[in-house]
């Protein structure tokens, strides 16, 4: 088992800490001001607030495609900002992603999109095929395994993208709007998706503007408005 | 139409070559061509600056004036013999009248001579290339001999010949290694305009935990091969060149100008690998510094 496996048991360390976060696009004035809020071990959060509010941008900050300009951002009770390089991509593969803009690999099948998490993370392929054709079963692409990102409606691009970031069974898994092209129904499994995981251990962080989604699940809410956190904030 | 998972293998992490890899690998290609061209001319260039001054100083020409109780001819011999027992003299041949009248021919026409005119003559001397015997030596030996001469080892010529033989080869020298500086620094220009052009997949890689040796390892090893392929094809079609030219120009290569030798077609072979190691190399820097970008700055 790993330490930070045992703290998140204890439920010492927070699993993502902000304190005092700001961050800015190259010179622009500050995108997220003043950001402090923590997700313990095992949470499930929404974020939501008006377009352009920063929810993208601080997702991002999780996902450590960004570095902030003030504050210190905390992973497993690790400073982000004294992580060395070297260990950064294995603390990027305890992270699972859904982007807004899904991000799929255009030249690579379904089913080699869904396994890319575990390709990279240098597991057998003997050992995970099933798991990838089960989870691609589950979120409907069954059928669809051998075709290509371009040929999927959006809909189901949407739930690849949320097949390919739950499939390494993250610490974390972040979501940007993950329910922004499909429809009640299979809004509402794609969210039983990420409560099973929840109850798995993973800490679920979804940034969306679906009310109905978030009053169906009853979670806590960290509310964003022009940069800075008005509600859920520590 | 739904899979078999056990009968699944990875797919490629990195797209298929495109038509931008096809620009990338016809651009590297002209250039290495262009440089293999240069790098021939070079070769040809600094042989044929060998070819004059070695045509120079390997021979020398002695001038025998006939003392009053000589005949022309007799002066002539008895040159030739004193210069035959030099060191370093491989072959000292006195030259007939006729032919003594010959080279004067063209600045006085042909019947121009009276027949009784005594013409200087003329010894004719190979030098032994190795250790060529000097002017002094000769002149000495003559001296000794009591033949009233003077000794022509064209070394006054032979300074400017040499100089502008260095200059054309440092000239030649000059443009194969400006062409073959272009010719890199295209290559690593285009090599991360393709690599910019798949920053996608760069990027998804990065955020899914895949280490920069690895990615810039995939970028690296496709972009060798890439630029392999271009220095085969343009150093290979500048080869073909010069193999051609040497068949058609016989052992003069094109023109006595430029003799292309048979091995100058071996210029070729570093342009596979210099390409290839140049394109990987951009390759390499230019992955990661597009992932430490990514790393939010
Ligand atoms: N890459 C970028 N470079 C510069 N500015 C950016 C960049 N990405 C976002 N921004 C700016 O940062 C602000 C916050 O954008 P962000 O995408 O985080 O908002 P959001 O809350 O996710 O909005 P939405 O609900 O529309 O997705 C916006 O003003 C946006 O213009
Ligand atoms: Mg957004």
């Amino acid at each position: 088992m790993r330490p930070e496996a045992l703290l998140l048991e204890a439920g010492a360390e927070p699993v993502v800490r902000f304190d005092g976060v700001a961050m800015r696009y190259g010179r622009a004035p500050e995108t997220l001001s003043d950001i402090a809020f923590s997700l313990a071990p095992g949470s499930f959060h929404f974020i939501t607030g008006p377009s352009g509010a920063g929810k993208s941008s601080l997702l991002k900050l999780i996902y450590l495609a960004h570095r902030p300009s003030r504050g210190s951002v905390e992973l497993f009770g690790r400073d982000v900002s004294v992580v060395a390089e070297r260990d950064m991509p294995m603390l990027r593969r305890r992270i699972g992603v859904i982007f807004q803009d899904v991000r799929l690999l255009e030249h690579l099948s379904v089913f080699d999109n869904a396994a890319l998490p575990l390709r990279i993370a240098n597991r057998k392929p003997a050992a995970y095929r099933g798991d990838v054709a089960e989870l691609l079963a589950w979120v409907g692409l069954g059928e669809r395994m051998h075709a290509l990102p371009a040929t999927l409606s959006g809909g189901e691009k949407q739930r690849l993208a949320i097949a390919r970031a739950v499939v390494g069974r993250p610490d974390i898994l972040l979501a940007d709007e993950p329910t922004g092209n499909v429809d009640h129904p299979m809004a509402l499994r794609i969210l039983r998706l990420f409560v099973e995981l929840n109850r798995l251990g993973t800490t679920v962080l979804i940034a969306t503007h679906d009310e109905e989604l978030m009053a169906h699940a009853r979670r806590p809410v960290l509310r964003l408005e022009g940069g800075r956190l008005t509600e859920g904030g520590s | 139409m739904s899979l078999d998972p056990q009968r699944w293998k990875p797919g490629p992490l990195l797209p298929a070559a495109d038509a931008r890899d096809g620009a990338l690998v016809f651009v590297v290609a002209v250039l290495c061509f262009l440089s293999v061209l240069a790098a021939i001319g070079a070769l040809a260039a600094g042989r044929a600056a060998e070819g004059w001054s070695q045509a120079l100083s390997g021979t020398a020409t002695v001038l025998v004036r006939p003392r009053g109780d000589q005949t022309s001819d007799a002066a002539a011999a008895a040159a030739a013999e004193a210069l035959a027992g030099v060191r370093g003299v491989t072959l000292a041949r006195a030259l007939a009248g006729a032919e003594a009248t010959a080279l004067l021919e063209p600045w006085l026409g042909k019947d121009a001579l009276p027949p009784d005119l005594p013409v200087p003559r003329l010894v004719a001397v190979d030098l032994d290339r190795a250790r060529p015997a000097t002017a002094d030596a000769m002149t000495q030996a003559l001296r000794q001999a009591q033949v009233d001469a003077s000794v022509d080892d064209h070394s006054l010529w032979l300074e400017d010949v040499q100089r502008a033989a260095g200059l054309a080869r440092w000239a030649a020298v000059g443009v194969a290694a400006l062409v073959a500086l272009a010719a890199a620094a295209v290559t690593v220009l285009a090599t991360r305009a393709a690599l910019a052009a798949r920053r996608e997949v760069l990027e998804v890689l990065h955020l899914s935990g895949a280490r920069p040796g690895m990615i810039a390892g995939l970028f690296e090893r496709r972009f060798a091969l890439m630029g392999a392929a271009a220095g085969l094809f343009g150093g290979g079609a500048a080869a073909m060149i010069a193999l051609s030219a040497r068949l058609a120009g016989g052992s003069g290569g094109i023109s006595p100008v430029t003799p292309v030798a048979w091995a100058d077609a071996l210029a070729a072979v570093p342009a596979p690998l210099a390409a290839g190691l140049v394109a990987a190399l951009a390759a390499r820097l230019a992955a990661l510094n597009l992932l430490r970008s990514m790393s939010g700055a």
